[in-house]
């Protein structure tokens, strides 16, 4: 009976998987298919590859993509971390009024925060392009870094700033020689979430962007709309990138561990 | 201290800017009369009284709520066994369990979702299968399946996450008590795993519906360019229509029947009958 059990809860779990895998491999097999066609293979080929690196509007997408998320990651990081260390000393009610805010963001639905972005922006005269859409990044992105260094700050013992500048530690060198090695694990987890979110994202994207700036996400919107084998290489890229850098996300942590074990 | 909590004023000015403001003008468009001019102000219902004496918009906003509780019923329904199933499973096991599930999250949903107009098409994989085996070909994209199916596959790890989550957080020895007290297995399971589950059940509802009621990608890839829902209105108001203040009016409708929603869901979980079971 029980072996039974965990045969079918073995047989659910692997359709499941099949499920979440099957278009992800799917993608990445008919990026190599020798025709146009998205439902017959017919030999192997690097066509679309080819393709794809000479067509400027995806090279350009994929640029796009990566400077976004690299200053979105940076600058919602460093903002966020600022941020949430300035509010930990601060009174509750500002706390409270700045966590509720907060939440917007996170809480509405995108197209809801999109359509407010793209109408601040037009009221303002700004033209839309790639500083929007960098500061539309940034501003998603601050709330899920305060979110995941905010709880580190809690468990930290708020005299230890106080220590260190009795110690002669001026403001500055507190902050970043006791307060920030503390808190560290958080900023990480801050940033990874900020770089995935800035890069898969599509739908504030795609409202607060204009002058031929488009991100990948945009890219494979408008182009699905026509068959184009182009963008299962360009997906195959995506999973690749995604893929390295989630390995190194994982490994960087291990190799830590290891180097400090050795040195103890 | 003092030196430290100024560094939370520049992000105070910028969310009153960045985040206030465009939700603002939302609430302020949504209750003017349309026009470019934003000088001047004219008061209106009108906006919304569009949206509910016509039919076609009432159709949308059912379609969009059905696919949105039927996506969330399956997310729940194939998610909870699958939360359970790793919860059981060893720590090794585990880890690499929740790893498979969330790799997918970590790409492009456009990707994803793009992936399955080949997979779904009448000649595509899963229609040569069928044809093996006699059956076929079903039209399977742009109709209501398809769109449920790429709702379903986008978001159901978010329900198997969260539900994961708390069952994770559990303390096994409660099950252990009630089976030395002579409580049966489907009894441990209706009166301590399901309750104790419930705030992530709650939270996994939250990330699927919202999501899914206001999609507007899913729908126009795989349910082609008939199938509209409310965020397809919305982005037509916006991109092609160019009438702000109609599209601000229903994207506030769909706001407050999204927290409606949540609301009631909140509710049933604080209902005085299920707290019973919890201990």
């Amino acid at each position: 009976m029980k072996d039974k059990k965990r045969i079918g809860s073995k047989i659910f779990m692997a359709l499941l998987l099949i499920f979440f895998y099957a278009p992800i491999v799917y993608i990445i097999v008919f990026s190599f298919n020798g025709s146009r066609s998205l439902t017959q293979l017919n030999g192997f080929s690097l066509q679309w590859y080819e393709k794809m690196f000479n067509d400027r509007t995806m090279m350009e997408s994929v640029v796009y993509t990566i400077v976004i998320a690299v200053l979105a990651t940076a600058i919602s990081t460093v903002v966020g971390t600022i941020t949430a260390i300035g509010l930990s000393k601060s009174r509750p009610i500002l706390k409270k009024t700045v966590e509720q805010i907060n939440n917007f963001p996170i809480m509405n639905p995108d197209i809801v925060t999109a359509i407010g972005l793209l109408m601040f922006f037009s009221a303002l005269g700004v033209k839309k392009g790639f500083m929007t859409l960098l500061l539309a990044h940034v501003m998603f992105c601050i709330p899920y870094v305060m979110l995941s260094v905010t709880p580190k700050l809690r468990s930290l013992d708020p005299n230890l700033a106080d220590a260190a500048m009795d110690l002669g530690a001026t403001p500055w060198q507190a902050l970043i020689k006791v307060i920030v090695p503390q808190i560290m694990p958080g900023i990480i987890s801050g940033a990874l979430i900020a770089f995935t979110m800035s890069f898969d994202d599509f739908v504030i994207s795609y409202f607060v962007t204009g002058n031929g700036v488009s991100n990948i996400s945009i890219l494979v919107y408008t182009m699905s709309k026509r068959v184009n084998p182009s963008i299962n290489a360009l997906s195959t890229l995506v999973i690749v990138i995604i893929t390295i850098g989630l390995i190194i996300a994982n490994i960087i942590p291990i190799l830590k561990e290891k180097k400090e074990r050795k040195t103890v | 201290m003092n030196q430290f909590k100024r560094m939370a004023y520049p992000y105070v000015a910028w969310i009153a800017v960045m985040v206030l403001a465009p939700m603002l003008m939302i609430v302020v468009y949504a209750f003017i009369e349309a026009s470019n001019d934003v000088t001047t102000f004219r008061f209106t219902l009108s906006n919304f009284t569009r949206f509910f004496s016509d039919q076609v918009y009432i159709d949308v906003l059912f379609r969009s709520l059905y696919v949105a509780i039927i996506t969330t019923v399956i997310c729940l329904l194939l998610g909870y066994p699958a939360a359970y199933i790793i919860s059981l499973a060893k720590p090794k096991h585990k880890g690499l369990l929740v790893l498979l599930i969330t790799f997918p999250t970590w790409i492009n949903m456009l990707v994803r979702t793009y992936a399955w107009l080949g997979i779904l098409q009448d000649n595509g994989i899963i229609n040569n299968l069928l044809a093996k085996i006699g059956i076929g070909p079903i039209t399977m994209l742009y109709t209501n399946f398809a769109v449920i199916l790429g709702m379903v596959y986008n978001f159901i790890p978010f329900m198997i996450l969260q539900i994961y989550s708390s069952l994770d957080k559990m303390d096994k020895s409660y099950l252990e008590a009630a089976s030395d007290l002579g409580a049966n297995k489907v009894q441990c399971f209706l009166k301590i795993t399901l309750p104790m589950s419930l705030p992530g059940v709650i939270s996994g509802i939250t990330l699927v519906f919202l999501p899914a009621v206001s999609s507007f990608f899913i729908p126009k890839l795989l349910g082609g360019g008939q199938f509209v829902l409310i965020g397809n209105v919305i982005e037509t108001q916006f991109l092609t229509a160019g009438d702000w203040s109609f599209g601000s009016a229903i994207s506030l409708i769909m706001t407050v029947i999204i927290m409606i929603s949540l609301y009631i869901t909140r509710k049933v979980d604080t209902d005085p009958e299920a707290k019973g079971g919890r201990l």
